[in-house]
């Protein structure tokens, strides 16, 4: 039990002294992508192995002469697609393994762990280079970290290594040095801005909640991170849940509530389970519950789950979910500051929003404003896919330019591929391309351009993507998440969907872009909600930077891409073609003619473009042609 | 007409929520845990108790999409279509499920009740495009190969 300040700092001191005396500590990641490439199996070997061996405690026993030792399962080490990641720890230093197999684990005990030798063949290699620490990793020490400080270094659902790495000493500050108004006060001036893709000033925000009449308040957490291709809040709720919960306590502090509310996506088990056992640990000492350390502060920690509605991350939807209703937005004013969670002043931020608060009370709201920009303070976690080498979880200063994410960290393009564009902020963004490589990317910077920051999705596209057939992908996300409430998003999106069809299927006309344009700008300008106001940003965005590609597939029929099904062309090269009559067999719908021995003829008229024949052909003769 | 043992679940459930509106979402939430799906009479039963009309609870659960009124195979898959997934390629994932299992767009659980095949429009495991979810599980990298392995395996699995 922690019941009051010397607690709390005893507490503090202990999990430091714990810390500090491992000799060596295991760090498997435990990251949802990790987990899926198996890295629990990897966790469990390097239990068993160390349990085996002689001279070695798990435990802390502060006098003991064996060689402390821990097996930890971290938060996201970032470079996903390299996974499992492992990283072995020894004081100041720490090698990073990637794509570690059960059978390696043995290698990497005895080397690595009990030898101070390094496995090779196991270390992060780019352009011919291997990496040991993983601060050398290009992808990692080009990034600024923050939020996801803690991710990859400790194990994230102990609340002891939370604390040692400093965890609650900016709450405790908040909690006895600082009186609430200070609180609000230090974090308007830090700057820092909603990263739920709005960038609206969280202090002021803050600030409008403390001067409500009303006193029953709540604060409420986005976890509803539905932009398809984004996985930053997933990967702080599941690797760092404790400091969420922190800042959240801070800010339950700063505008007088007792209750916070943290809304997370349906898909996201992992991230419920680590938030649910985080709050139960901290039930269980008494940092949650009714006075908190012995002070008037009380505080209630609840999760949500979602059902599976995009809409619900808009505030006014994620409060009516919460409620218990259709997750629907409402008209505003009122404003979620004034009349939120059951008509009540409401704060709410997303994830990372409160991630940043522990730090930026800690260290001051001027050194969290010599990160970033002047209008943007501050770090960005981006998740950062596509056609990407490095694809992973990254966090860089607000300000950093396209081309250092994409070449440096991102390690450039997979395949040798040219780069094409990078669609930011999902179904609400815009894409970026080419002569927008330099731009330093914050809120306002990107507006100009059509796209947004959003809330962080940064998905890599190449020659091989097709702009038209990604702007129906996104039309048909948002429109099938309207949640139907007014027309124009409604109806608005159904009908862009249709015509984007069409033109997918080569059967639109020139007259339907400027129908398009129409609804599009509509849309924009009349939807009740932010969901409907940027549904239409994908289609504007790519008519602007790719009309060619659209006019080509309008009037010649053609899709450079060759990703757009109705306008694939299968010919068969006479060069390669024996005759053998295969595909003629295999083709489903009799498209495919010719005399045995000599070179087969693919009728496109009958053709449906189901990619038998060239699946089949032995003599890999069957080409399409875009 | 269900067993009386689904109602006792269904109480079980509501005590530990409380009867009141804001506790439906997760009552349907973890009835559906129990059962794979949401059996309409005991949302009835469910509205009834925690004093919230028939007709509210029915708006509330048709509303979001992880609510399913159908029963559900064994193995939930989803197959993810977000923007990472999609543009590596996951629509022959979708197809290949739907082809070796007989599942359409319309069709979306086999006869014997043991596969259920979705998509959803992101997993959070796009560095590992494209993926699948397994009732809980991420399965990373997919491709039409690995379908045919997994489907396999799973079957094998159900005979334990």
């Amino acid at each position: 039990m922690i019941e009051n300040r010397e607690d709390l700092i005893k507490s503090q001191e202990a999990a430091t002294r714990e810390f500090s005396s491992y000799d060596c500590r295991i760090l498997v990641c435990s990251g949802t992508g990790c987990i899926a490439t198996g890295s629990q199996k990897i966790y469990d070997e390097f239990l068993k192995i160390v349990k085996d061996t002689p001279g070695i405690r798990l435990d802390f026993a502060p006098h003991d002469e064996a060689t402390h030792m821990g097996v930890k399962k971290t938060g996201c080490q970032g470079v996903c697609e390299l996974g499992p990641l492992v990283r072995v720890q020894k004081g100041d230093k720490t090698v990073q393994y990637t794509k570690v197999k059960v059978s390696d684990c043995k290698e990497i005990f005895e080397r690595s762990v009990l030898g101070d030798d390094v496995v090779e063949s196991l270390l992060y290699t780019q352009k011919g280079v291997k990496y040991k620490s993983p601060e050398e990793i290009p992808f990692i020490a080009k990034q600024t970290r923050i939020v996801l400080e803690n991710c990859g270094k400790y194990d994230a659902e102990s609340f002891d290594e939370y604390l040692a790495s400093g965890g609650f000493s900016a709450f405790r500050k908040a909690l006895f040095e600082m009186t609430p108004a200070e609180v609000v006060d230090e974090v308007d001036k830090s700057g820092l801005r909603g990263r739920g893709g709005g960038g609206f000033p969280a202090g002021r925000k803050w600030k409008q909640v403390a001067r409500q009449p009303e006193k029953e308040r709540y604060v409420v957490c986005n976890g509803d991170e539905g932009d398809p291709g984004a996985f930053m809040d997933g990967s702080v709720m599941e690797g760092d849940p404790y400091k969420l919960i922190e800042g959240m306590m801070i800010a339950g502090y700063a505008v007088g509530s007792q209750n916070g509310y943290i809304y997370v996506r349906a898909e996201y088990p992992m991230s419920v389970a680590r938030l649910r056992h985080a709050i139960a640990e901290l039930e269980k000492r008494h940092m949650l519950g009714d006075n908190i350390l012995g002070t008037d502060f009380s505080f209630h920690m609840h999760i949500n789950r979602g059902a599976g509605a995009f809409v619900c991350g808009e505030g006014s939807a994620l409060t009516a979910s919460i409620e218990g209703n259709r997750g629907m937005p409402r008209v505003k004013p009122p404003r979620t500051v004034e009349k939120g969670l059951w008509a009540k002043p409401t704060v709410l931020n997303n994830v990372e929003t409160y991630a940043n608060v522990p730090k930026i009370i800690l260290k001051g709201s001027d050194w969290y404003r010599t990160i970033g920009t002047e209008g943007t303070p501050g770090t960005k976690t981006f998740s950062l896919t596509g056609s990407i080498q490095n694809t992973g979880l990254i966090e860089v200063p607000m300000g950093t330019t396209l081309r250092e994410i994409i070449f440096d960290i991102g390690g450039g393009m997979k395949d040798d591929g040219v780069f094409k564009a990078v669609q930011i902020g999902g179904p609400s963004g815009g894409c970026l391309t080419e002569q927008h490589l330099d731009v330093p990317l914050d809120f306002e910077s990107i507006k100009k351009f059509g796209a947004i920051i959003g809330s962080g999705g940064l998905v890599v596209m190449d020659s091989h993507t097709c702009m038209v057939e990604v702007a129906r992908f996104f039309m048909s996300f948002t429109q099938r998440e309207s949640c139907g409430k007014c027309v124009p998003c409604r109806e608005g999106t159904k009908r862009m969907l249709e015509i984007l069809e069409k033109i997918v299927a080569g059967k639109g006309e020139l007259s339907d872009l400027d129908k398009l344009e129409e609804l599009a700008e509509m849309v924009k300008s009349m939807a009740l909600c932010g969901l409907g106001k940027s549904a239409p940003l994908p289609v504007l965005s790519t008519l602007k930077l790719f009309r060619d590609e659209y006019e080509e597939h309008i009037t010649e029929k053609k899709c450079k891409a060759k990703v757009c099904t109705a306008m694939r062309r299968f010919i068969i090269n006479p060069e390669y073609c024996k005759g053998c009559g295969k595909c003629a067999k295999n083709c489903p719908v009799g498209a495919i003619t010719g005399v045995r021995k000599e070179c087969y003829h693919i009728d496109p008229e009958i053709c449906i473009k189901c990619e038998a024949c060239k699946d089949n052909c032995a003599f890999d003769a069957i080409y399409i042609e875009a | 007409m269900l067993d009386q043992s689904y109602y006792d679940k269904a109480d079980e459930i509501i005590a530990f929520y409380g009867k009141k509106q804001a506790s439906l979402i997760p009552i349907m939430q973890d009835i559906q845990g129990v059962y794979r799906y949401l059996p309409g009479e005991l949302l009835t039963y469910v509205a009834e108790q925690i004093g919230i009309t028939e007709a509210k609870a029915y708006s509330v659960a048709t509303f979001y999409e992880n609510f399913s009124f159908e029963a559900k195979g064994k193995y939930i898959i989803k197959v993810c279509d977000g923007t990472a997934c999609h543009v590596r390629k996951s629509t022959p994932i979708l197809e290949a499920f739907q082809k070796e299992l007989g599942l359409s767009a319309k069709k979306h659980t086999t006869d014997d009740m043991m596969f259920t095949v979705e998509t959803v429009s992101c997993l959070g495991a796009c560095g590992l495009a494209p993926t699948v979810m397994v009732n809980e599980e991420v399965h990373p990298r997919m491709t039409p190969e690995k379908v045919l392995e997994l489907i396999h395996e799973l079957r094998g699995d159900s005979d334990d």
